[in-house]
C-alpha cells in the first residue's frame, strides 16, 4: 500500500506521506518488558499540494496529532516515508523531494526552517518567562539567522501582520488573551518564512468570535506568504471552512481523503457519513437523521480485526471482519478505505 | 415520620401535572466578585424563567457569566463572589412529606436568601436541582468507583416509600425510609444502563480512570439524574467530547427529559448544540443579558448586533459559500474596565456615536417573547 499514492496526481506536491506508522510500546514490570504496542498512527498516507490546505479530522485519540508530529519527527516514526519538497537541502536551491525520515539530525534541523508548527494550547506553548520579542526571535536565533536591527524589523512587521502592535514586543505571554497568544504563536511559526505549516487544533481553545478572526487571519497569511497548511482539527465545520481537501482519520488510519466539497456532498466511507450526521447544525429547524454510532472508538492497542470501523458500522458485512480494506482511489482525487465504497449510497450534507 | 392528612396521590404522582408551571424565576440577578483590582460584575441584571419540562439555553463566550449564573442558582458561587442583588425564586414542590408537617403545596423559596451551607439548600442542590459539570475528568473523584459516586447521591436524596393498605383497601404511602446500600447499588446499575453504559453490572465498580471520556460524562449524567431532579443544570456538558459521543449524550438527555418532564438549563458556547436542544435562549455578553428569545426567533431573526455577529461567525457545514467568516472585531473587554454605555459598543457594527457610548440600553421587548438590550430598539 506504500506506493498506492504514486498513481495519484503528482503535480505540485509539497508533502507526501506514505504508510506512516508510529507505534508506542507498552512496557510492564521491573524489566520494562514490551508487552504490546499502541498503534497510534497505523498506515497514514496523504499528500499536500503547494498553496493548499489539507484538513485532517478525526475524533480524539485517533492519532491525528501524533501523525502531524511524526511528519516533522517530533515523534520518531516507526515506519513509512515522508517526502518533502525542500529548498534548503538542495545544493542548487531548486526544490527537491527528500525523505525526512532518512535525514540526519543536522539536516533535520535545517529542514525545520521550512516546516513550522502552530500548537493547540496558546497558553502552554509559549514560554512564560520570555517576552514576545524573544519568543518570535527564537526560531531565528536557533537557525542562526538573527541579525540585530534587521530581525527586529521583521519581528515588528510580523506582529503587525498578525494583528498585534509593536508596543507589545516587550510584554510577556500572560498579559495577552487567548486569541492574542495564538496570534503570537502564529507569528513565531512564520518567523523563518516556512512553506508548510502544521496547524494542530489552532482554534479549538478559542471563543467563537476569536476563532473566526483567527481563521480569517490564517487564510490571509496563506495567500500572502503562499503557505501550505496541514490543518489538524476535530471540528468538522471549521475544517470544511478552511480546507481545500480533507483527510478523515479513524483509529490511526486515514479512511477517506477528498476535496472538501466532494467529501461533504458524497462521502464514501460510512464513518465519514456518521461523523457528518453527528455534527450539530446551528439551525433549530434543521431536522437531520443523525446516525448514532454505537459503542466507543476502538482501542488502538487492541484494534478489532479487519476494518477497524466494522463493530460500529451499519453496513458491515462478513468481509469487513476478516479483511482490512485498502486505501484506494475510487474516483479521481477521492481516496477511501472501504470494501463497499462502490455499492453504498451514503448521505452527505 | 408519620404522614399527615396529605392525600397520597400527590406523592405518588411525583410531579404536578401542569408542564407549563414556572420552576425557576430569576429576577435582576447580580453577582459580583470583589477582587484586588476592583469589583467584577460577573452577572449584572439577569432576568429569565424556566418552566417545567422546558430547556433554556444560555450562550455566550467565555467569561460572560454563564457558569456563574448556574452556580448562583445552586448557591455555589466560588469565593470571593457574592450575590449582591436580585432574586432567584424556586417554586418548590416537595415530593416527600415535609418534616415540619406542613402541606405539600408549592412553596416559593428565594434561593438568594438561603444559607449556602444550610439544610434546605443541601436538600435542593443535587436532590431537586442537579448539575452536570463541564469536565468529566476532574468532576469525579479518582479514588472512588462510579458506584460510590452514585451511591452518595442516591442515599442522600432518595427515599423509598413504604406502602400500607389503607382504609379503603387502597395502597397508601405512609412513610418514607432511606435507601439501603443494596438498593442504592441496584438503582445505580439501573441508572448506568439508562445512560447507555455497556455492562453496567461491571462498570459500576470501575474507577474514573478506567472509563473513557464519554463514559465518564455519562456517569456524571447518571449521578445527576439518579435523584430524579426537577431541573438539570448542564454546564457545557459535551464541550470536552467528540461529535459522535456528543450526539449520544444529547440524545440521552433529550430522552430522559421527555420521560421525566425535567427542566434543563443548558449552558454552552456551541450554537449547533443549543439549536437542537433549547426551547428558549438567553444570550449573555460581559455579564449582561443582551437578548432572549425562542430558539427559532433567535436563529432566524436575531435582534441584537452581538447575537447577529455571533451567528455569522460560526462556520457552517454544507456547500461552500463565502471565503471569509464574518468576525467580531476587537476583543472581549477587561471586566474591570468595562466600556461606558453599552458594553458591546467598541465592537459593534451598528455603533451609533454619541449614543451607544453614553447611554446604557434598557431591556426592551422587541417582539413576542423576544427581548433585547440595545439602543437600536429604543426611542
Amino acid at each position: 500500500m506504500t506506493d498506492s499514492l504514486q498513481n495519484g496526481k503528482k503535480d505540485n506536491i509539497l508533502l507526501e506521506v506514505n504508510g506512516l506508522k508510529k507505534y508506542f510500546p507498552i512496557q510492564k514490570g521491573l524489566l520494562r518488558k514490551v508487552v504490546g504496542y499502541v498503534k497510534a498512527v497505523d498506515d497514514v498516507s496523504l499528500y499536500v499540494r503547494e498553496g493548499e490546505t489539507l484538513g485532517l479530522v478525526g475524533e480524539s485519540g485517533c492519532g491525528k496529532t501524533t501523525a502531524s508530529r511524526s511528519i516533522i519527527r517530533l515523534y520518531e516514526p516507526t515506519a513509512g516515508q515522508v517526502l518533502f519538497k525542500s529548498r534548503v537541502l538542495s545544493p542548487d536551491g531548486r526544490p527537491r523531494m527528500v525523505n525526512l525520515l532518512e535525514l540526519n539530525r543536522e539536516q533535520m534541523t535545517k529542514v525545520r526552517e521550512e516546516i513550522a508548527m502552530i500548537f493547540q494550547d496558546p497558553i502552554n506553548s509559549l514560554n512564560p518567562r520570555m517576552t514576545v520579542a524573544d519568543i518570535i526571535a527564537e526560531p531565528m536565533v536557533i537557525h542562526g539567522k538573527y541579525q540585530k536591527g534587521r530581525s527586529e524589523e521583521i519581528i515588528i512587521s510580523l506582529l503587525e501582520r498578525v494583528g498585534l502592535r509593536a508596543d507589545h514586543l516587550r510584554r510577556y505571554p500572560h498579559e495577552f488573551s487567548g486569541g492574542q497568544r495564538q496570534r503570537i504563536g502564529i507569528a513565531r511559526a512564520l518567523a523563518l518564512n516556512p512553506r508548510l505549516v502544521l496547524c494542530d487544533e489552532p482554534v479549538s481553545a478559542l471563543d467563537v468570535s476569536i476563532q473566526a478572526q483567527t481563521l480569517n487571519l490564517l487564510q490571509d497569511l496563506q495567500k500572502d506568504f503562499n503557505l501550505s497548511y496541514l490543518f489538524v482539527a476535530h471540528d468538522l465545520s471549521v475544517v470544511q471552512h478552511i480546507s481545500d481537501r480533507i483527510a478523515v482519520m479513524y483509529v490511526g488510519k486515514v479512511v477517506e481523503m477528498a476535496s472538501s466539497e466532494e467529501l461533504y456532498a458524497n462521502p464514501l466511507h460510512p464513518y465519514t457519513e456518521a461523523l457528518l450526521s453527528a455534527v450539530p447544525k446551528p439551525d433549530p429547524l434543521y431536522k437531520s437523521e443523525r446516525i448514532i454510532m454505537q459503542g466507543d472508538v476502538a482501542d488502538p492497542s487492541n484494534p478489532p480485526s479487519g476494518c477497524y470501523f466494522h463493530p460500529r458500522c451499519r453496513y458491515a458485512i462478513d468481509r469487513c471482519k476478516a479483511e482490512a480494506p485498502a486505501f484506494r482511489e475510487v474516483k479521481p482525487d477521492h481516496w477511501v478505505a472501504c470494501h463497499r465504497a462502490e455499492e453504498l449510497q451514503l448521505k452527505g450534507i | 415520620m408519620e404522614s399527615p392528612s396529605q392525600p397520597a396521590a400527590t406523592a405518588t404522582a411525583d410531579r404536578p401535572a401542569d408542564a407549563q408551571q414556572t420552576l425557576i424565576e430569576v429576577r435582576d440577578l447580580k453577582v459580583e466578585f470583589n477582587i484586588r483590582g476592583g469589583v467584577v460584575k460577573a452577572v449584572d441584571g439577569l432576568t429569565f424563567d424556566i418552566k417545567r419540562g422546558q430547556t433554556v439555553g444560555i450562550i455566550g463566550e467565555s467569561g460572560c457569566g454563564k457558569s456563574v449564573t448556574a452556580r448562583a442558582i445552586l448557591r455555589m458561587v466560588p469565593k470571593p463572589g457574592k450575590i449582591t442583588g436580585g432574586e432567584i425564586l424556586y417554586y418548590r414542590y416537595s415530593r416527600y412529606p415535609r418534616k415540619d408537617g406542613k402541606s405539600q403545596d408549592i412553596e416559593v423559596i428565594d434561593m438568594t436568601k438561603l444559607d449556602p451551607d444550610g439544610e434546605l439548600v443541601r436538600q435542593i442542590r443535587g436532590g431537586e436541582i442537579a448539575m452536570i459539570f463541564q469536565e468529566p475528568m476532574s468532576s469525579l473523584t479518582p479514588v472512588y468507583t462510579a458506584g460510590t459516586h452514585l451511591n452518595e447521591a442516591i442515599t442522600l436524596h432518595r427515599l423509598i416509600p413504604l406502602k400500607r393498605l389503607g382504609d379503603q383497601m387502597v395502597e397508601k404511602i405512609v412513610e418514607y425510609r432511606r435507601v439501603t446500600k443494596e438498593e442504592a447499588r441496584e438503582i445505580a446499575i439501573q441508572m448506568l444502563r439508562r445512560v447507555g453504559i455497556p455492562k453496567p453490572e461491571q462498570r459500576v465498580d470501575s474507577y474514573p480512570h478506567q472509563l473513557s471520556g464519554g463514559q465518564r460524562q455519562r456517569v456524571m449524567i447518571a449521578i445527576a439524574l439518579s435523584t430524579e431532579p426537577y431541573m438539570l443544570i448542564a454546564d457545557e456538558p459535551t464541550t470536552a467530547l467528540d461529535v459522535s459521543i456528543e450526539a449520544q449524550i444529547l440524545d440521552i438527555m433529550r430522552e430522559l427529559q421527555q420521560t421525566a418532564n425535567m427542566a434543563i438549563m443548558f449552558i454552552t458556547h456551541n450554537l449547533g448544540v443549543i439549536a437542537s436542544m433549547a426551547d428558549e435562549i438567553v444570550v449573555m455578553y460581559m455579564g449582561k443579558q443582551v437578548e432572549r428569545a425562542k430558539v427559532v426567533d433567535l436563529f432566524y431573526n436575531p435582534k441584537h448586533p452581538y447575537t447577529q455577529a455571533l451567528l455569522q461567525s460560526v462556520p457552517k457545514l454544507g456547500p461552500k459559500t463565502g471565503a471569509r467568516l464574518a468576525s467580531i472585531e476587537g476583543m472581549v473587554p477587561d471586566p474591570l474596565h468595562l466600556p461606558s454605555g453599552c458594553v458591546f459598543h467598541p465592537r459593534c457594527p451598528a455603533f451609533m456615536p454619541g449614543k451607544c457610548d453614553k447611554l446604557i440600553p434598557q431591556w426592551n421587548k422587541v417582539g413576542e417573547n423576544h427581548w433585547a438590550r440595545c439602543l437600536l430598539y429604543e426611542e
